[in-house]
């Protein structure tokens, strides 16, 4: 009988051990407290939308369709966690610096031009895009790796300064793009019903899986993470990993900034990916990875996006304002950070071998 | 090595190096703000000759010098605190919030009790994140994220609308000006107006001179550095480090209590958009001012001369004529990288000596 119960508690135990647990329950409470709330919140249904294309819609694919950005950064912002062992405060600001690129090429390019035309303006805005954002993760990345600054002070700097940066680029003018063709790749392309950015994410969640596939990126990271000097004496360059590391958050950030102006075709610097920053923090946080970097999970991080969004789009449906929404997410973090901590953790382990220690001496008694 | 300074002080090699470290990067930044204040004298004659000017600095960047005290009082002992900040624009909130429910007869209060409000939320901050930076062992840059947006939050719970205080003896307190002696300039009509100081200056420089002889002759004080300079070989000396950071957090929470009122001082009102930035500028003056990010060097006179520079290369910002929003945070940006490069030469060489 005993031994049966120790199996349980053995599977139990790999069950809760395992990373994709914590993100997997966070995710389970949410569906049952709006399924408790409101049963009709996961209908989803097919209505055609204001220029007549056919598009689903509800709350579940509005949680999917808006998570995209978050899925994406959370891919750099694991890495960069993994690696240097700290986390990028930077991204919102460089979405807007990002956002402003595309839109100052585009606006060049825009004015009635045919299709064939019109796809190499944005290929080419794109790529311009992809290029400045990597580059501001290099600089980033080497003032982290080159001149050892901890990474949230290094980029802290275009925390501050990147707004106006963006703003900067287009003379502060208030840009909007009028042709309907660029909002394509932030809400739906005609005739899909199913909106681009989830297509974009999956796009980019192949690329990273074949990527951490065939080389040897996942081993590398890890080991800068968990020891930088003893990697670098088995002849892994420590700084040019924390370098690449920044280099692939700056394309994720460039990926989700084009995303998010194709979705309005405008930008406002002050405000557009506010607070993005923490929600990509928190999507790591909550995969269970170590914000000390070492090992890590992507799948947990990008599951813990989704979880994120999930958790604003119900704190909205409970008619939470979007600026008070900042004060909820705080407590989530400090209760997750909580849990996860290895002091508590180890208070835990420490009660529990306590339980189990005087429990065996009753059995042992017992049979006695 | 600075704690050496203080227990060995016969000991004039150990005197020499504390000498190179700390009093270095002070050195430096004196210069740079004295340097700059010249610069602006010379080639910018409008304003900068006048004694207010200078004064005028001050009174804008008084709540600034208090978060930055507290700042790099946590700095010293390794940590971080970004939600100062937010803290001050929760502060002002609710302390305007407070005013005007008492300047329309709602609660019973005065201009004394929101004053401790102000303290208290402050201290709340600083104990409920102290307690999870040193106690429970979290990364001080995520905790106080969470403050950050928490604080945010909260500010826009309280009231989302500007909130401008009508409350008399709190505006008299406003108003007030405190002249300085024979210190002045001759206006366009020719009368002579002495130049003056608000009451939040005199506040914030109380405050620096305060946590100057704290950190400079107290036990505490220097357990800041020995905590900051080397976690395990101040926990050796019988230190008690995870005390030793509580009390920082708990110290920088009522500093930023402390700032937050000097700002609602200053603004006369609450609002969301108060002090937006103000924990990137306390970090950016603390950084000028040479205390080292990694912690066990710092300087609270650095600090002063770290705010002052900040400010001034801000108004010289704003007199070039280069006065949109962007170029001010782009120059303060551009600082903060300049210093921090600065510092993490001077500790690479420190690692090269050893």
């Amino acid at each position: 009988m005993t031994s049966s119960k120790i199996s349980a508690r053995g599977f139990f135990g790999k069950l809760v051990r395992n990373q994709l647990f914590i993100p997997l329950v966070a995710l389970l409470i949410l569906v049952a407290i709006n399924l408790f709330a409101d049963p009709t919140f996961f209908k989803i249904s097919l209505e055609p939308s204001s220029t007549g294309n056919l598009i689903l819609s509800g709350n579940l694919i509005s949680i999917i369709d808006n998570a995209s950005e978050l899925a994406i950064l959370a891919i750099g912002m694991t890495l960069v966690t993994s690696a240097s062992g700290g986390q990028d405060i930077s991204v919102g600001a460089t979405i807007a610096i990002a956002g402003s690129m595309v839109l100052r090429f585009v606006k060049m390019y825009s004015p009635d031009i045919s299709g064939g035309k019109f796809a190499a303006v944005i290929i080419f805005s794109f790529l311009v895009c992809v290029v400045v954002s990597a580059l501001f993760g290099a600089f980033n990345g080497s003032l982290v790796a080159f001149f050892k600054i901890q990474p949230m002070v290094a980029t802290l700097i275009l925390f501050t300064a990147g707004r106006s940066i963006a703003a900067w680029i287009n003379n502060n003018d208030n840009i909007s793009i009028n042709d309907a063709r660029f909002g394509y790749f932030g809400n739906f392309i005609p005739g899909i019903p199913i909106p681009t950015p989830v297509f974009i994410t999956v796009i980019c969640l192949i690329i990273i899986a074949l990527v951490l596939k065939f080389t040897n990126l996942r081993l590398y990271a890890q080991s800068v993470g968990i020891n930088a000097s003893s990697s670098r004496l088995n002849g892994i360059n420590p700084k040019l990993i924390k370098l690449l590391t920044f280099i692939i958050l700056g394309v994720c950030v460039a990926v989700c900034g084009f995303i998010k102006v194709s979705r309005t075709s405008s930008i406002t610097y002050s405000v557009i990916a506010n607070n993005i920053e923490m929600d990509a923090i928190l999507a790591v946080a909550l995969g269970g990875n170590n914000l000390g970097g070492g090992k890590f999970n992507l799948t947990a991080s990008v599951i813990g996006a989704y979880v994120i969004q999930f958790l604003t789009t119900t704190l909205f449906k409970f008619k939470v304002s979007s600026s008070e929404i900042s004060a909820y997410k705080a407590v989530v973090v400090i209760l997750l950070i909580f849990i996860s901590a290895p002091v508590v953790r180890k208070w835990i382990a420490d009660v529990r071998n306590k339980n189990l220690a005087s429990r065996k001496s009753k059995i042992g008694k017992e049979a006695n | 090595m600075s704690v050496n300074s203080n227990v060995l002080g016969e000991n004039k090699l150990k005197k020499r190096s504390s000498l190179t470290d700390t009093n270095l990067l002070l050195i430096i930044t004196i210069a740079v703000f004295f340097t700059m204040y010249a610069c602006a004298v010379i080639f910018l004659k409008q304003g900068f000759l006048k004694p207010q000017m200078f004064f005028n600095i001050l009174n804008e960047n008084a709540s600034l010098l208090v978060l930055s005290c507290g700042m790099t009082l946590v700095m010293i002992t390794g940590g971080i605190d970004i939600s100062v900040g937010q803290v001050t624009s929760l502060v002002c909130m609710t302390c305007a919030v407070y005013l005007q429910k008492v300047n329309d007869g709602l609660i019973a209060g005065n201009v004394f009790t929101s004053m401790c409000i102000a303290l208290a939320i402050g201290l709340a901050f600083g104990i409920v994140q102290g307690f999870l930076v040193a106690y429970l062992e979290f990364q001080p840059f995520i905790v106080t994220l969470a403050g950050l947006f928490f604080a945010k939050g909260m500010t826009t719970i309280v009231s989302s609308d500007r909130i401008a205080v009508t409350y008399e003896p709190f505006v008299k307190l406003c108003r007030t000006e405190v002249t300085i002696p024979f210190l002045g300039s001759v206006n366009k009509k020719g009368i002579y107006i002495p130049a003056y100081v608000e009451v939040g200056v005199v506040v914030a420089l109380a405050v620096v001179i305060l946590l100057f002889c704290f950190l400079k002759w107290t036990k505490l004080g220097r357990n800041f550095y020995a905590v900051g300079g080397n976690n395990q070989s101040a926990n050796m000396l019988g230190i008690n480090v995870k005390l030793t950071k509580f009390l920082a957090h708990v110290l920088c929470g009522l500093c930023a209590g402390i700032g937050g009122y000097l700002f609602f001082l200053h603004a006369c009102s609450g609002s969301p958009l108060h002090a937006q930035g103000a924990e990137m500028n306390a970090i950016a003056s603390s950084i000028i001012g040479g205390t080292l990010l990694s912690g066990g060097v710092g300087n609270i006179i650095g600090t002063l001369f770290g705010v002052l520079s900040l400010s001034t290369i801000k108004n010289i910002v704003t007199s070039l004529g280069l006065d949109e929003a962007w170029w001010t945070n782009i120059t303060v940006g551009a600082m903060l990288c300049v210093f921090l490069i600065i510092q993490s030469a001077i500790l690479a060489i420190r690692n090269k000596k050893k």
